[in-house]
């Protein structure tokens, strides 16, 4: 069971107060109307699956129910960091 | 009674005291003491059979000592808390304690599967695949006799008279294993000042220790374990928490143990808990699990009395008991030396070690012959004599690598046989962190893998099988880990006279003593003894094609028992190795995965049982419907009333008769349970534009509209009546059971991707109760109770909101109908909830009044043809598949969710499912929810299902059936007649109609 810290809580919780949200730092398009099938379907369908560090959306579910993003790498589960939704990542490239 | 104890060489003695203490196996009396096992006793006995083997219905004896045990599973206790499949070997003995061997019918001594012989016919190797998997319905058949026959203990029928408990740990360092390794390491972390446990599965500290007669700082390691205890104990910074097996090992440092609390108390002195899981969340973890002493296989190697070296030690130096009167060990390494001494200690001279290696010098070797003992060098036991007991050992002379015979065999009279084949690092639960053991081909055993977490493994189960070195490895990691969190220096404290490691003779690497006749063709090697897989079955494996060890695994079952093939594992690999021809390294390990032993599911349940299990919601007026009715519906946590039954009425009648309450007069149901979300801010319109389908621009304050939330791909996701409660002011309603996922989604879109917008959002389903009256009369009964509003239909119009004053509470009315008729929906502050359920329901009384739950509700609403989210649409049906495009506005400024979908080619077909009622042809059928939908009763199945039943009820107010459902190019086929098969191989005849059953125009909530 992960221990995740809450950038808003400042408090590193147990997994099972948080809920998975997906991949993060997906961009809603700006004016869907206007862009083809096969751009609409990237955006709708198409998820990364690295098997290294994974930019993922939690959501402090049973405390703050303030969504933030994760970076963990997805081999050894290990957090590399966590921060808020309107932050980017602060490490640009993670240590193996 | 005699012939009690025959075994014993004096009696246990525990803290001074000896106790005797009466108990029962397989309905024999015996006797045995305080401090001993259920298998200490037995031995002490001489009660040589335990158990009888799974496949091959041998008689089996006593192995181990530990959770290692293979044979000796038995049923503990009787009634509702007979727990099943325990080692005999970990229960502790206590007064009154009754036991029965789970296998072996009718008796352990005379077993009729053995003389029938029909298992070893029946299961070769891999015969769950080679049997069981065509055709599927005879494993129904195989396993009720196999499973009788073969027993696997009894799982109590009754409920769990016992109770279990949690407790979560959040420590600086967690030390696993109180052997002296663990030990020292957790002195050394406690005098550092940091927050240490050391959790241990004996009862008591010292691992190792505890069995043998190694001598310490000029005390015996017994002593010198209970001093290091004390020092331990003393410390208010550390938690020892014995009989606690540490059983599972996950991210981040986050570890479960059982405590068994009064598994070992007499049923009548019981109290407490039985046993406790505890969670740990550590900083740092120290691993000191110790190693398992394997085996070594030969022929006929499950015969009673033959047993693991260390296993004898422990019963001569912790239970005082000799497991015999004459021993032949055999060897391929130092440590072994160690049981002869003791067994030589207690003055019984028939002793013959034979050692595989030869020319081999060590300080235990001298002693051993110092002491008189006979050692026999190049020579392996190839075969024990004997039936239910041991009689003999054969021994032949081996080549230098142990790979042949290289000479006929001898016979040695004796009664045990003990056997090692080297030590077996425990690296479960490293392993389990998901990082491979790693074989290390000096010490012969797999030794923990490199791994994230902040972890070390020291002593045995690192692969240090020197107690001097176990020790040292523990007193540096202790200090270590607690200055990694800034605790001390670093530097051990205390201070420990060690003698020098004593010099050792290398362990040959050798698992199987080779046998006149091959594997395959002759006796019976057994590697895993529980499940009787044999060094044949292994090398028939390999032969079959398999050559991975984790496919070996499965097709053999070796390691699949409920000692996890701790014994046998390692041996199984050597073998599958030898047969390929490969390294242990190349036929690759296996991983190990929680639980490390068998684990209570009480335990893990804990208090979260019956009325604990999961929250349940109670509406404010409860209390009045327990009053009216016991039939309740659960809807999420919520608990709903389902109908009011009248005396003597049934479902079908009680819900007709409510349905027909509310189109001729009126009804009262609570909704109460509906998702309420009160959304405020400067932005909240254009919030509720982007989620909605509908544009609520023009919905001005007192107004309501029914709105659409779609998914961003075009599906229908929730849906409810939004009110405009004010400028910059709504309320919006969800599904009962989707209020908490739209909250949390609606949540999403406002934090990740319109930070911009000024909106909140608050669920205050809680904050309201909802009382809903329906029908023709509703308008007289609220009038009756609300004088502050006028509700004529040209004053409050439907889809309109009022606030007043009802029976003296300021309420918000809603003008809303979710039944067809003219309905107002009553909300007050959830304390008033049932004053105005009664005060309405008084107000009613001269009208006919009718309380209705939720199954009237649901057939009101499906007369209507209104559909329920969840039910009626499985998330993949867009607003079109429902007939809901009317509330679709295409083209608002900004492109809500799901509107791009809606243009996807897939969206766009016309044969999708679309939502239409069904009628039965004959008027009375009713065609169960989940039907499917054919257009001929001629073809041959399998054919095209072209839709499925969604809502179908049996009694309503119309006086036929009605089913809704959603059909290929539904909307296109009115009229049509269709069909749909059912289990019992009849067609219900179905016409497609228009899903809205009852007064299409909608006039009677208009009025
Ligand atoms: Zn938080």
């Amino acid at each position: 069971m992960l221990l995740i810290y809450c950038p808003y809580c400042k408090q590193y919780r147990d997994e099972e107060e948080f809920s998975y949200a997906g991949e993060a730092h997906i961009k809603r398009p700006q004016n869907p109307l206007a862009i083809s099938d096969e751009s609409w379907g990237n955006y709708l369908f198409f998820r990364k699956n690295p098997s290294d560090v994974h930019h993922e959306m939690w959501n402090h579910s049973s405390g703050c129910r303030q969504f933030f993003n994760v970076a963990r790498d997805m081999i050894t589960y290990e957090i590399k960091e966590t921060y808020c939704i309107s932050e980017s990542p602060k490490i640009e490239k993670y240590k193996k | 009674m005699s012939g009690c104890n025959i075994n014993r060489l004096e009696p246990l003695n525990v803290a001074g005291e000896s106790t005797v203490i009466n108990f029962k196996f397989n309905s024999k009396k015996y006797r045995g003491y305080k401090g001993d096992t259920l298998a200490s006793a037995l031995i002490a006995n001489k009660v040589d059979v335990v158990g009888r083997s799974f496949k091959f219905s041998r008689p089996r004896g006593i192995v181990g000592h530990w959770s290692e045990e293979p044979n000796a599973i038995v049923q503990v206790g009787s009634g509702a808390g007979t727990v099943p499949n325990l080692k005999a070997t970990q229960v502790e003995l206590y007064e009154g304690l009754e036991a029965k061997s789970v296998n072996g019918w009718p008796t352990v001594n005379f077993d009729f599967m053995s003389l029938v012989g029909v298992f070893e016919k029946l299961m070769p190797p891999g015969f769950y695949y080679k049997t069981f998997m065509y055709p599927g319905r005879f494993w129904m058949l195989y396993e009720k006799y196999i499973r009788k026959a073969a027993g696997l203990g009894k799982v109590p029928v009754d409920s769990d008279p016992d109770y279990y408990d949690k407790e979560n740990h959040h420590c600086d360092i967690l030390v696993v294993g109180s052997g002296p390794s663990g030990m020292i390491a957790a002195l050394e972390a406690g005098l550092s000042g940091a927050d240490v446990i050391i959790a241990d599965d004996q009862s008591e500290m010292g691992g190792s220790l505890l069995y043998s007669n190694h001598s310490l700082e000029g005390k015996s390691g017994f002593n010198w374990a209970k001093l290091l205890e004390n020092k331990i104990s003393s410390l208010k910074n550390v938690t020892v928490i014995n009989r606690c097996t540490v059983f599972g090992y996950y991210d981040h440092n986050f570890l479960t143990m059982i405590e068994r609390c009064n598994d070992h108390i007499s049923v009548t002195s019981k109290s407490g808990p039985r046993q406790k899981l505890h969670r740990v969340r550590a900083k740092r973890v120290i691993l000191a699990t110790g190693a398992f002493e394997r085996p070594l296989v030969f022929a006929n190697n499950d015969i009673p009395g033959v047993m693991i070296a260390s296993s004898v030690s422990a019963y001569i130096n912790r239970y005082k008991v000799l497991p015999g009167a004459s021993l032949v060990l055999c060897t391929n390494n130092d440590y072994a030396y160690k049981t002869a001494i003791d067994w030589k200690s207690e003055g019984n001279n028939r002793i013959t070690i034979v050692d595989t290696r030869r020319a081999v010098k060590s300080e235990l070797i001298n002693q051993a012959k110092a002491l008189g003992i006979k050692i026999i060098y190049g020579h392996g036991v190839t075969e024990a004599k004997g039936k239910k007991r041991v009689q003999a050992a054969l021994i032949s002379p081996l080549s230098a690598n142990g790979s042949e015979l290289i000479g006929g065999s001898t016979e040695i009279v004796c009664d045990v046989i003990a056997t090692s084949g080297g030590w077996s690092a425990a690296v479960h639960l490293n392993s389990q962190t998901g990082v491979k053991p790693v074989w290390n081909r000096n010490i012969i055993s797999f030794t923990p893998g490199k791994t994230n977490e902040t972890q070390v493994s020291i002593g045995a189960c690192n692969g240090s099988f020197n107690l001097i070195d176990c020790i040292q490895e523990g007193s540096e990691a202790g200090a270590l880990m607690s200055k990694n969190l800034g605790f001390g220096k670093g530097k051990p404290k205390e201070k420990i006279a060690l003698d020098k490691s004593e010099n050792e003779h290398p362990t040959q690497p050798i698992f199987c003593i080779p046998h006149q006749k091959p594997s395959i063709k002759g006796l019976k090697q057994f590697v895993d003894q529980q499940l009787d897989v044999t060094a044949g079955s292994i090398e028939l494996a390999a032969k079959e094609g398999f050559e991975s060890v984790e496919h070996v695994k499965r097709y053999t079952a070796l390691g699949f028992g409920t000692d996890q093939g701790k014994l046998g594992n390692v041996n199984g690999m050597a073998i599958l190795a030898n047969a390929l021809n490969k390294s242990i390294e190349e036929t690759g390990t296996t991983m190990f995965r929680p639980a490390y032993t068998p684990t209570t599911f009480g335990a893990i349940a804990g208090r979260d049982v019956k009325v604990l299990f999961d929250p349940i919601r109670y509406t404010p007026m409860h209390e009045w419907h327990k009053k009216h009715t016991k039939e309740f519906e659960n809807v999420g946590q919520w608990r709903r009333p389902w109908y009011f039954p009248k005396v003597s009425e049934g479902m079908e009648q009680a819900v007709a008769r409510e349905c027909l309450a509310v189109r001729n007069k009126v009804g009262i149901l609570d909704a109460s349970t509906l998702g309420k979300i009160d959304v405020k801010g400067k932005d909240a319109l254009e919030f509720l534009n982007r989620v909605y389908t509908n544009d609520f621009t023009s919905l001005t304050p007192g107004r309501c509209r029914y709105g659409l939330m779609l998914k961003e791909d075009g599906m229908i996701f929730d849906d409810g009546v939004c009110a405009c409660i004010d400028k910059n002011h709504y309320l919006i309603h969800t599904t009962t059971g989707g209020a908490a996922n739209v909250l949390s989604w609606l949540e999403m879109w406002k934090q990740t991707e319109w930070p911009e917008l000024e909106v909140f959002l608050t669920s205050v389903t809680d904050v309201w109760a909802t009382a809903t009256i329906s029908g023709p009369e509703s308008r007289k009964v609220i009038s009756k109770i609300c004088r502050d509003i006028d509700f004529s239909d040209d004053n409050f119009k439907f889809m309109h909101l009022k606030h007043g004053t009802v029976a003296g509470i300021e309420a918000r009315i809603f003008r809303i109908s979710f039944t067809g008729e003219l309905s107002f929906e009553i909300n007050v502050p959830s304390r008033y909830g049932l004053y105005i359920w009664s005060k309405l329901i008084d107000a009613g009384d001269e009208f006919g009044i009718t309380p209705y739950g939720t199954e009237a509700m649901h057939v009101l609403r499906a007369e209507k043809g209104f559909i329920i989210v969840g039910q009626d649409t499985d998330g993949s049906m867009s607003p079109s598949d429902m007939g809901l495009s009317w509330i679709v506005k295409e083209g608002k400024k900004f492109s809500f969710l799901g509107e791009r979908s809606l243009h996807r080619s897939d969206l766009l077909r016309s044969d999708r499912k679309q939502f239409v009622g069904l009628l039965s042809n004959d008027s009375k059928t009713h065609v169960p929810e989940g039907s499917q939908i054919v257009t001929s009763k001629k073809k041959k199945f399998p054919m095209k299902m072209e839709g499925h039943v969604t809502s179908s009820y049996a009694h309503g107010s119309l006086g036929y059936p009605i089913a809704l459902a959603v059909v290929e190019n539904g909307h296109q086929r009115l009229g049509e007649t269709v069909f749909s098969p059912q289990a019992d191989g009849s067609f219900v005849d179905l016409k497609i109609v228009s899903p809205v059953f009852y007064d299409s125009k909608g006039e009677r909530s208009n009025v």
